[in-house]
């Protein structure tokens, strides 16, 4: 059960909240305007890094508000939560949790 | 005095060193990696392959799946190949010498809902067109077929029904990797394990050898097989997949007495459960939601299917858990494979298979093996390529994949 920090309610269970996918992902501003391979990567195509990633949570059974998370999907351990519109911050150099 | 120890088991493949360079170079020893090296050597008389395995032999996906076969997806595109495959499977045990006890007793879907019951017939007429063996079975129909379910209308969601495809069944998902891997190699494939690829050498945009933690290894062409690492590799390889990587757990009871006589995956209350040959239960359900490579997800999710198990199956209350364990499942938007060419020349790509890979393995294989043979697709893999991506020709298996996305 991952122990997710809520940037509004405090730290709470992973089933309080509903996962978003990769965070900072633009809506196209002209979708009109862009080329079938464009419109396709921008619904079908997403980062999937093994290691730190940038992603979106919302807290369904609390406040109910999106934030982000910077977490290393290999070892699953959060490193940075922020709110919406805030920067992703920068991190030190990922220490190796295993051998 | 110490005992000599018996003799060692034959071993099932060579454990050669890697050659400077091949003709053909896969790159994962999973099911579908091996099977596309033996499909390579037997259908196209290509045998100058080395399949690359950072970890050990099919110790990925092919490890760890509820060993589920069957056919029954929705679309033409889907149901061609998982047929395909099917077909294969019922030949495989005599053509690669090895019974990995293949047991063809039945796949049921059930039916708890109304829209359940519609889209269930409507699948059902769908294989039939296809000629694909599927029936609708009514709640009795079910009960007389899977005598320990619970067919009573007290619970939340009641059984009104379920597809059935009597070819269904399951295998012993380690003899299908290693029946694959001692054919291939007898055939003149490299199994090349604790060899992991760290990068892709180029010549202008066409692949022409790998870096591996044990070499540089030259070649003609490159096959990527593993599933869950694709992106890892693609990104080395300097593309993009519409893939993202979960976690999906299964698990295992203690060995039981035979009560379970067929395979019952249930969408609406959400488990799927076989009893293995040895006796085990053996269960699955859906993904945990967030993207990970941990091959470890939530204890909730087990808890959820162990309610879904015991409501469906009373008897199994008595049961013990024995073991969970995790995979890493690639997922597409529209459930379907990736079976295609990518942007680099000459390096090609099966990945997307997610949640559904085990019952593709010779299908995945005999097409990837064609794929990579000639350069183009074949017929049953053709849709499947990363231009739906593009064309928006997608082709949506949510319900038939049958596990929670």
């Amino acid at each position: 059960m991952i122990l997710i920090e809520c940037p509004y309610c405090g730290p709470r269970d992973e089933t309080e909240y509903h996962y978003g996918g990769e965070a900072h992902v633009a809506y196209p501003e002209n979708p009109n305007a862009l080329t079938d391979e464009e419109w396709g990567r921008y619904l079908f195509y997403r980062q999937n890094p093994k290691g730190r990633f940038a992603e979106r949570w919302v807290h369904s059974a609390g406040c109910r508000k999106w934030f982000n998370v910077v977490r290393d999907t290999a070892t699953y351990r959060i490193e940075a939560v922020y709110r919406v519109g805030e920067p992703r911050p920068t991190l030190p150099a990922a220490e190796r949790l295993r051998p | 005095m110490a005992q000599a120890l018996p003799d060692h088991p034959d071993f099932l493949w060579r454990n050669p060193e890697p050659k400077p360079s091949y003709d053909v170079v896969i790159v994962g020893a999973g099911g579908h990696g091996l099977a596309t090296a033996y499909y390579l050597a037997q259908n196209h008389g290509i045998t100058n392959i080395a399949v690359l395995e950072r970890g050990w032999l099919a110790g990925g996906n092919m490890a760890r799946n509820t060993a589920i076969i069957r056919s029954n997806y929705l679309w033409d595109e889907s149901s061609a190949i998982y047929e395909h495959s099917l077909k294969l499977w019922e030949g495989l045990p005599a053509e690669l010498e090895y019974d990995f006890l293949f047991s063809q007793r039945g796949v049921m879907n059930l039916a708890h809902t109304l829209q359940d019951v519609r889209e269930s017939v409507r699948r059902v007429s769908a294989n039939r067109l296809n000629g694909i063996d599927a029936e609708f079975l009514d709640p009795q129909q079910v009960k007389e077929l899977c005598p320990i379910i619970n067919i009573r209308d007290n619970i939340r969601y009641p059984v009104l029904g379920a597809t059935f495809q009597p070819r269904g069944g399951i295998a012993k998902h380690d003899h299908v990797a290693w029946a694959f891997a001692r054919k291939a190699d007898e055939l003149g494939v490299d199994l090349i394990q604790n060899c992991e690829v760290t990068g892709f050498v180029k010549d202008g945009n066409r692949v022409i050898g790998v870096e591996t933690t044990r070499g540089r290894i030259a070649t003609e062409k490159v096959g990527l097989s593993a599933a869950g690492h694709s992106s890892v590799l693609a990104k080395l390889a300097g593309f993009d997949l519409p893939i993202q990587s979960h976690p999906l757990q299964a698990l295992v009871s203690e060995l039981h007495q035979p009560v379970h006589p067929t395979v019952v995956m249930s969408n609406h209350v959400h488990v799927y459960v076989s009893q293995a040959h040895k006796g085990e239960l053996v269960m699955g359900a859906g993904i945990d939601s967030y993207n990970g490579y941990g091959q470890r997800g939530g204890f909730h999710v087990i808890e959820h299917q162990m309610a879904a198990a015991v409501e469906l199956f009373p008897i199994f209350a008595r049961a013990h858990l024995l073991r969970t364990w995790g995979g890493i499942v690639d997922v597409t938007l529209d459930a379907s494979p990736i079976v295609s060419k990518t942007p680099v020349d000459n390096l090609y790509v099966n990945c997307g298979w997610g949640t559904g890979g085990f019952k593709g393995t010779p299908g995945a294989g005999w097409t990837f093996a064609h794929t990579i043979a000639t350069g183009e697709a074949h017929a049953l893999n053709a849709a499947f390529s990363l231009e739906r991506f593009v064309s928006g020709a997608l082709i949506d298996e949510h319900g038939a994949a049958g596990v929670a996305h």
